[in-house]
C-alpha cells in the first residue's frame, strides 16, 4: 500500500541518520551534565541550569541563527573547527545533526536527571562499604538503576530531533540529499503546486516512525522496570 | 583492639568518642536516640569524616588526622548491616551476597556462599529479587551480604529496629550464631537492652555524643551511676553462671554462681555449659531470716551493697552475694518496715528467673532457640 518514492526514501534516510547522531553525540554530554545539574551544588548552578533550557523557550530560528554564527567558518568555533579538523557544519548533514541535539538537548537532560534524583545514595553507600570504588559503584549500581531514565531521555531526544525544523532550516538550509530531513521535504511540498499528495505522504510517515519509536521505547522501558522492580 | 579517638561537630552537639576495647566478640554500643551511636558508626565505616582523631583496628591505622591517613570506605573492610537493609533492587539475591565477596580480596574469602546460606537459611531465596522477600528475609539476606564480604569487623547498627518482634525472633538466633561459629568481632547498635543482653559481651555506653562507659555487659548494668543511661524499666543483673545439675524429675536445671544455686525450669544443656542469665530487680524480694514453708526455690543469702534513691513507692538494692550483683526492686514502705540498710545480711527470694541469653563458651552448632524456654515470664 506504501511504496516510497526515491525522494521519501532518501529523506527518511537523511531523519533517521541525523536523529540517530544527534542522540548518539549528545547522549554522553548529557547523561555528565544530568549528573552534575542532579548531584551537586555549585556557583552558578542556576544560571547553567537555564542555559541547558534555553532551546526549549527560544524560538528555534534564534537557535540555529546563534548556531550560524557560533559555527560558521568565520564563527569562532567554526574557524576553529575548520582549520583544526576540516569539518564544516553550516549546510552539512553533520550540522542538522548538531542542530537537533541542541534541540533536543534541554528534554534528554530533564528525563536523566530526574532519574538520578530518584536513585536511593543510601545503596550507593552501601556498595561502596562492600569494596566498590567509586567508578564501580556508579557502573554496577547506579546506571543500572537510571537506566529507564537514560533510555526515556535518548527517546525523547530521538523523536524531538526526527521532527526538528527552525533550528535546521536556519542552520544548515533546506538542500536536497543533504540536509532535506523529512520536516524540511514535507516543507517544500506544500511550497510546490501540486504537491500536496506528496505532503500527505509524509505527514503519515512521520506519524508511523514517532509512534514506532514511542512504542519501542514503551516496551524496553517495561522491561527495564521490571527488571529493577522484581 | 580497636581503639578510637575521635571528634566531629553534629549539628547542636559534638561527637567526642574516645574509647578501646577488645576486637572480640560483640561490642555493643547503647545510647538513647540522637546520642550518636550511628554517627559513630558512620565515622568508623568511613561514611563520614571526622573533624579530627584517629581509628586503629588490630593495629591497622584506618584514619589519622596527625598523619593524613584516611582510608575510603572501600579499602576499610569493614561490613556494614543498615537498619533498612539496602539491598539491590536490581540484582538477584545470589547476586547481592556475591556482590561484597567479589570485591574482596581472594586470601581473606573465608566465608562463602554455601557456609552463609546455610547459617541464615536463605538457600531458597537465590533467584528471588528483593523486591519479593519479606522484611525479616531482607535482613538476613543483608547481614549474609556483609558477611560475604569478609569483613575485619562487622557493623550492625540496629539491625533489627525496622522489624516486628516475630521478625527480630527471626533474626537474633542467626546473630547469636555468627559469634559462636565465625570469629568476626561485631560492633552492634543498638538502643535495646534486652538485645544487648542478650548478644553482647561488650558494652559502650554513649550519651550526647560523649563515650560514658565501656565494660563487661554484667558489670556495666549493675553500677548505679550508669542506672539513668542503661534505664529504669530494665533494670536487672546479668550473672555468670555454669550447669552445675540436672532434676529430671521435676523439670528443673541447676546452676552455680559465685553467690550460690539457682534453680530455674529444665534446660537442656550439659553439665558444665556456662550461661549468662539476667536477673530482673522486680523478680527479687526480701527476707529477713531464711524464710521457710515457702514456694520459692531460689534462697539466696546477701548483703546490702547500696541502696538507690528512692522513687515513687519504689527503691532499688543492690546486693552483693559472693561477689555478683544482684538487684532487687521493693516499695519503700517494705524498706522501712524491715528498716534495711547498707552492709546488713538478707535473703534475697528469685520467684522466677529469666534467661534472656545464654553465652555460648564452647557448644557450637547447637541450634539456638531450642534452649530458648524461659524468656520474659510475664
Amino acid at each position: 500500500m506504501f511504496e516510497l518514492s526515491p525522494l521519501e526514501t532518501e529523506a527518511l534516510g537523511l531523519s533517521l541518520r541525523v536523529a540517530l547522531w544527534s542522540v548518539a553525540g549528545s547522549l554522553p554530554v548529557g547523561l555528565a551534565m544530568a549528573w552534575l545539574l542532579g548531584r551537586y551544588e555549585f556557583f552558578g548552578k542556576t544560571l547553567l541550569n537555564g542555559i541547558v533550557h534555553l532551546p526549549l523557550v527560544l524560538p528555534p530560528v534564534v537557535v540555529g541563527y546563534l548556531l550560524l554564527l557560533l559555527f560558521g567558518r568565520n564563527g569562532p568555533l567554526g574557524a576553529w573547527l575548520l582549520t583544526t579538523f576540516g569539518i564544516t557544519l553550516p549546510f552539512t548533514w553533520e550540522g542538522a545533526a548538531v542542530a537537533a541535539a541542541v534541540m533536543a538537548f534541554p528534554l534528554m537532560v530533564r528525563a536523566m536527571r530526574l532519574s538520578i534524583e530518584a536513585v536511593d545514595q543510601k545503596l550507593e553507600t552501601a556498595a561502596r562499604t562492600l569494596g566498590a570504588s567509586r567508578l564501580n559503584v556508579f557502573v554496577t549500581i547506579t546506571l543500572p538503576l537510571i537506566m529507564p531514565g537514560v533510555l526515556a531521555g535518548a527517546v525523547l531526544a530521538f523523536a524531538r530531533s526526527l521532527g526538528e525544523f527552525g533550528a535546521t532550516i536556519t542552520f544548515v538550509s533546506n538542500i536536497p540529499g543533504e540536509t532535506r530531513t523529512l520536516p524540511l521535504a514535507l516543507y517544500s511540498l506544500i511550497q510546490t503546486p501540486g504537491g500536496e499528495a506528496g505532503a500527505l505522504r509524509l505527514a503519515v510517515l512521520s506519524v508511523l516512525l514517532s509512534l514506532a519509536a514511542l512504542a519501542a521505547s514503551e516496551a524496553l522501558a517495561r522491561r527495564l522496570r521490571a527488571r529493577i522492580g522484581g | 583492639m580497636l581503639e578510637v579517638d575521635v571528634t566531629q561537630p553534629l549539628g547542636s552537639f559534638r561527637l567526642d568518642a574516645k574509647f578501646s576495647c577488645r576486637a572480640a566478640g560483640i561490642t555493643a554500643l547503647f545510647g538513647r536516640s540522637g546520642a550518636g551511636k550511628t554517627s559513630l558508626v558512620n565515622v568508623l565505616a568511613g561514611l563520614s569524616r571526622p573533624q579530627r582523631g584517629r581509628i586503629v583496628l588490630r593495629g591497622e591505622t584506618l584514619f589519622d588526622s596527625s598523619r593524613g591517613i584516611d582510608l575510603p570506605p572501600e579499602k576499610r573492610r569493614l561490613g556494614y548491616v543498615f537498619q533498612e537493609g539496602r539491598l539491590f533492587p536490581h540484582l538477584s539475591v545470589r547476586s547481592n551476597l556475591l556482590y561484597g565477596y567479589r570485591r574482596a580480596p581472594a586470601a581473606e574469602r573465608r566465608i562463602g556462599l554455601d557456609q552463609v546460606a546455610g547459617l541464615l537459611g536463605i538457600d531458597g531465596l537465590m533467584e528471588r529479587r528483593p523486591a519479593a522477600l519479606s522484611g525479616g528475609e531482607k535482613q538476613r539476606v543483608a547481614l549474609g551480604r556483609a558477611l560475604l564480604a569478609n569483613p575485619r569487623l562487622l557493623l550492625m547498627d540496629e539491625p533489627l529496629a525496622a522489624l516486628d518482634q516475630p521478625r527480630k525472633d527471626e533474626i537474633l538466633p542467626f546473630i547469636e550464631q555468627l559469634k559462636s561459629e565465625l570469629d568476626l568481632p561485631i560492633v552492634y547498635v543498638s538502643h535495646s537492652m534486652q538485645e544487648i543482653f542478650r548478644l553482647a559481651d561488650t558494652l559502650v555506653l554513649i550519651s550526647n555524643g560523649r563515650i560514658e562507659a565501656v565494660g563487661a555487659v554484667e558489670e556495666l548494668t549493675s553500677r548505679l551511676d550508669l542506672r539513668p543511661l542503661t534505664g529504669r524499666y530494665e533494670a536487672g543483673a546479668v550473672l555468670a553462671t555454669t550447669v552445675a545439675g540436672q532434676d529430671k524429675m521435676f523439670g528443673l536445671t541447676e546452676l552455680r554462681f559465685a553467690g550460690g544455686r539457682l534453680r530455674v525450669p529444665y534446660l537442656n544443656l550439659p553439665l558444665g555449659q556456662t550461661l549468662r542469665v539476667r536477673i530482673r530487680a522486680r523478680d527479687v524480694s526480701i527476707a529477713l531470716t531464711p524464710p521457710e514453708n515457702i514456694s520459692i526455690l531460689n534462697v539466696i543469702p546477701c548483703s546490702i551493697k547500696e541502696i538507690g534513691e528512692e522513687k515513687s513507692p519504689q527503691v532499688d538494692l543492690q546486693l552483693d552475694a559472693g561477689g555478683a550483683a544482684i538487684w532487687s526492686r521493693i516499695t519503700a514502705r517494705s524498706r522501712a518496715a524491715l528498716g534495711l540498710q547498707p552492709g546488713q545480711q538478707v535473703y534475697a527470694l528469685i520467684k522466677s528467673v529469666a534467661i534472656d541469653r545464654q553465652s555460648l563458651g564452647q557448644g557450637l552448632g547447637r541450634r539456638p532457640g531450642a534452649e530458648r524456654f524461659l524468656a520474659e515470664d510475664d
